[in-house]
């Protein structure tokens, strides 16, 4: 089955080209018939790059440590084109395919403006977003990496807010400014190794000062990215002016890629400079679960919150990640599965009440139990998997880190642990503010419960977060292999 | 060697002499409809681009004339990009119903220039080659005589044109008086068998001369004045393939006749490419006009490519060729956008015209947008690939700070490029575009699709072709 992962990456261009014939042919008099057209092109191809993965996980061999579906080809100045799949990156792949169609779902009555330019701009993003999970050359990684800026940049800006204009520069310069120094420290590394073909850089050892460099150069893209603290600060303004599924693909996908590079490269590529940068990353970790918990309960913005908690999630992983054993490893990627689906699904409850309303201040709502039984009871799950409740995903995922990072260093994990009760301080509270207390709002008198389509779109979310809290082997047979070497390989290189 | 066999070398450019002359005699003499003396025009240049891609290789006129693939190479990337450049400049002039004769065949001997640039083999026709070339720019960059703000950007041109020129041939005097030779070989053995500070001395008055012509800082004062003044066709050219062929010359006159000294002229190539890098882009941050901000780019785009240039080495260099080929054609289909675009007869020429133009305009935009993208460096348009090579080849020269201060640069620059898709994207619109004409739109679009997707599968091509001219330059 060679190809395979090129065709799954690509296939949204079907669409896109769809749309595209549709925008220059269909007559500008019936807008609203080629606005649903695009509508419909979007959510099938979406729904068939998802078959597509699925056929890619379901032929996945888990045994093999190395990389699957391996496609290479010549390209341009002696880079190569090279895509590739093994235990780290494959679940990555059918996350994305798994939330795209549902954002595409999730903007169909929300977005009424340009509605052919933004469904292109999914679809493209999709392109690039999978494609970095299975890039298996640098060159090819930065190009997919790189390329989500412009998509997202224009979904920020045309499709958001009130302040979107400032989020939308603020997100594309903190993560330029990241990402050309990774670019540097890439050609570096191609001048070094004389390859940028990530299988072939796994087994290349670099100089210890020089992976001191390059770890710091990827750090720098990477933290941003994730994003940690003290460079986090772009991705609260970025979500709250998002439109509803910006703020899920940012949270669900975008975030997970400064995680999966420090799994490809930082921990692999630099394990020496890895080591030594341990007790940052951990720092740093900390505070951003400590700190941006404390800051999530101040708000008074429902996505701003969710936000904050975002990074205070995110801190798990990374601390995880560094953690450098197998538990850590495996942890880190669940978690970060995990969060895509419950973060994801937080900010599509978010949106629910906010295409009503069209207000995002927590203090507006208060007692939708009475009137929105569903929708609270939706909200509730995924508040309570956002806590880490045992059942939901989200209690594998931090309990996994916590004991991995508790091998390495035991302060780390007592403190890491008091932002599970922190996050179950803000989570709560607002759960409470929006849905308990007494309905004293008049303009709230009328609000409807879920719709169809609203339910579709939650049903598979509510399933793949009780599926991954109940059966959390499926992720972990499937990244055993890969996640084992990752860490057996690390901890003989980096001395432990 | 006998003359015929030298000509045969130089037919290219003896075509195009010859054909500029015979269309003056025909223009002036017959009066015939201008569009003839046109179309024979722009059939000249794509004639003289045939033959130097299928012509014997050499060296004729006792040295003073190199036919090599460097050459070869750079000459039909001219050529062809004057034609683009002519057609135009017809469409733009047809609608000002002024479409003169003489513009093609200042066209054509402006391109005669730069062949003869890139081809120079002494610092006799290195000379020649550049005033040809800039004499008959200052006209262009003035053809609208009766425009006021044309007249001033020709003669700003003009004046600090030959100040650079004085220098140049200032640089040559003395590199001739130090080495006992103009050729570039007896140059080079001159400089390796110890006559080398003079020599130095010269090269650096020499370097300053061409850093003049491709607007490299802080020899760029000119350039924002001239591309705000001089009409938007004629910038589309000027912008483009002189700028290509100056910086062929660099490469030629550094490569050919300093190789062994490359350690010293590296230093002041760095400088003066980190200095163009940083003032493009802070100097950008504060245009509306949008000539002068690609002016600016273009400074910041001429640091790019001598970044190439500096690393000293044949990667260098096929760097900055590859890196000029993409920005040409990008800068190009930039301004063939602005030729399109007008409001009520007025061209569009600040941020605020842009307004909101992807409502009105959304091909325009959409093509505006690549090009601005590109220019941030963002993957996998045109202007990153470029960057790439630029970049890889002064970090495998072991200068990886120049390229740490390119990147950080750029991510400047990257704001001014925002902006402009932001006030194209995000706002309000303006009012009303109108319509755009054929010419224009078609270089637009077609630079635009080169910017991707066409440059994915061009740089196949482009990449061997460029590394075989590269090697022909003295550098190792």
């Amino acid at each position: 089955m060679s190809g395979i992962l090129s065709l799954t990456v690509f296939s949204p261009l079907i669409g896109v080209a769809a749309i595209l014939l549709l925008r220059l042919f269909a007559s500008p008099e019936r807008q609203e018939a080629s606005n649903r057209a695009a509508r419909w092109i979007a959510l099938v191809t979406t729904l068939a790059t998802f078959a597509l993965s699925v056929v890619v996980v379901a032929q996945f061999d888990r045994h093999l440590t190395g990389f699957q579906f391996v496609e290479d080809q010549a390209w341009f100045a002696g880079f190569r084109y090279r895509m590739g799949v093994d235990g780290l990156s494959v679940l990555f792949v059918l996350l994305t395919t798994f939330l795209t169609p549902l954002c595409v779902a999730a903007s169909w009555t929300s977005i009424k403006e340009r509605v052919l330019e933004y469904m292109i701009a999914f679809l493209v993003l999709e392109v690039l977003m999978v494609g970095v999970f299975c890039a298996l050359d640098l060159i090819v990684f930065y190009l997919f990496f790189e390329g989500q800026l412009v998509p997202m940049f224009l979904i920020i800006g045309v499709w958001g807010g009130q302040n979107r204009v400032y989020a939308a520069f603020k997100f594309f310069l903190y993560t330029l400014l990241g990402s050309v120094l990774m670019l540097a420290a890439i050609l570096a590394m191609a001048g070094t190794a004389h390859t940028t073909s990530i299988p072939a850089l796994l087994a290349y050892h670099f100089a210890p000062h020089m992976q001191i460099l390059f770890w710091l150069a990827f750090f720098a893209s990477f933290a941003v990215k994730m994003p940690m603290w003290p460079v986090h600060t772009w991705l609260p303004d970025a979500h709250v002016e998002a439109p509803t599924a910006g703020s899920v693909i940012l949270a669900g996908i975008l975030l997970k890629m400064g995680g999966y590079g420090f799994l490809r490269f930082s921990i692999p590529m630099f394990p020496y400079a890895s080591h030594v940068f341990t007790p940052l990353i951990f720092t740093l970790s900390v505070i951003a679960i400590i700190y941006t918990s404390l800051v999530a309960f101040r708000q008074t913005d429902v996505k701003k919150l969710i936000a904050y908690s975002s990074v205070a999630h995110m801190g798990f992983v990374t601390m995880a990640i560094f953690s450098g054993n197998i538990y850590g490893e495996q942890a880190a990627i669940f978690q970060m599965l995990s969060h895509g689906v419950i973060s994801g699904a937080l900010f599509l409850c978010v949106g629910v009440v906010y295409d009503r309303m069209h207000t995002r201040e927590i203090a507006f709502y208060g007692g939708l139990t009475a009137r929105m039984p569903w929708y609270a009871a939706v909200f509730m799950l995924f508040t309570l998997g956002n806590v880490g409740l045992p059942g939901t995903s989200g209690f594998v995922g931090e309990v996994l880190s916590l004991v991995g990072v508790y091998h390495v260093s035991t302060w780390t994990a007592v403190l890491a642990a008091t932002g599970v009760i922190l996050s179950a301080a803000y989570a709560l509270t607002l759960y409470r503010r929006m849905m308990f207390d007494p309905l004293t709002n008049p303009k709230l008198a009328d609000i409807l419960d879920l719709n169809w389509r609203e339910t579709a779109i939650f049903v598979p979310l509510i399933v793949g977060t009780l599926a991954l809290g109940l059966h959390p082997t499926f992720v972990f047979d499937l990244t055993a292999a890969s996640a084992g070497k990752l860490a057996a390989g690390y901890q003989m290189l980096a001395g432990r | 060697m006998d003359l015929i066999a030298a000509l045969h070398l130089a037919a290219p450019e003896a075509f195009l002499a010859v054909s500029a002359l015979a269309l003056l005699l025909v223009g002036a003499t017959l009066r015939p409809s201008a569009l003839v003396v046109w179309v024979l025009g722009g059939l000249a240049l794509i004639v003289a681009a045939a033959l130097a891609a299928t012509g014997p290789l050499g060296a004729a006129f006792s040295g003073g004339f190199v036919a090599d693939q460097a050459s070869a190479f750079a000459k039909v990337a001219i050529y062809l990009m004057s034609a683009v450049a002519l057609l135009l400049g017809a469409g733009w002039l047809g609608r000002l119903r002024a479409r003169q004769f003489e513009y093609p065949i200042l066209v054509l001997l402006a391109a005669l220039g730069m062949g003869v640039m890139v081809s120079s083999g002494d610092l006799i026709s290195l000379y020649v080659g550049v005033e040809l070339q800039s004499l008959a720019l200052y006209v262009l960059a003035a053809f609208r005589r009766d425009d006021a703000k044309a007249s001033e950007a020709g003669l700003k041109y003009f004046v600090l044109g030959a100040l650079s020129s004085g220098l140049l041939l200032y640089g040559a005097s003395l590199i001739y008086g130090f080495a006992g030779s103009v050729k570039f070989a007896d140059i080079a053995a001159a400089a390796h068998a110890g006559a080398a500070n003079g020599v130095l001395f010269g090269l650096v008055f020499l370097i300053c001369g061409l850093a003049f012509k491709v607007s490299a800082a802080p020899f760029h004062m000119w350039t924002p004045d001239v591309y705000e003044g001089a009409p938007t066709p004629v910038v589309a050219f000027f912008a483009a393939a002189p700028k290509f062929a100056a910086m062929v010359l660099f490469a030629r006159a550094l490569g050919d006749a300093f190789p062994g000294a490359a350690d010293q002229w590296r230093q002041v190539i760095i400088v003066i490419a980190v200095i163009s890098m940083l003032l493009g882009a802070f100097a950008g941050l504060v245009q509306r006009n949008l000539k002068r901000l690609w002016a600016y780019s273009s400074i910041a785009n001429v640091g790019y490519a001598l970044v190439g240039l500096s690393a000293g080495t044949k990667e260098g260099v096929q760097a900055m060729l590859v890196f000029m080929v993409l920005y040409m054609i990008d800068v190009t289909g930039f301004f063939a956008c602005l030729t399109a675009l007008s409001r009520d007869g007025k061209p569009m020429e600040t941020m605020d015209d842009m307004a909101g133009l992807m409502r009105e305009r959304p091909g325009m935009a959409l093509a505006m947008t690549a090009f601005c993208v590109s220019a941030i460096g963002i993957p996998p348009f045109s202007g990153f690939m470029a960057k790439i090579y630029v970049f890889k080849a002064i970090i495998d020269a072991g200068y990886g700070w120049v390229a740490v201060v390119g990147l950080v640069s750029s991510v400047i620059a990257a704001f001014y490029y925002l902006r402009l898709i932001k006030v194209m994207w995000f706002d309000p619109t303006a009012g009303k575009v109108d319509a755009a004409p054929l010419d224009a739109r078609g270089v637009a679009f077609a630079a635009a699709l080169f910017s991707f997707p066409v440059v994915v599968v061009a740089l196949k091509l482009l990449d061997p072709l460029a590394r075989t001219a590269a090697s022909a330059f003295g550098l190792s």
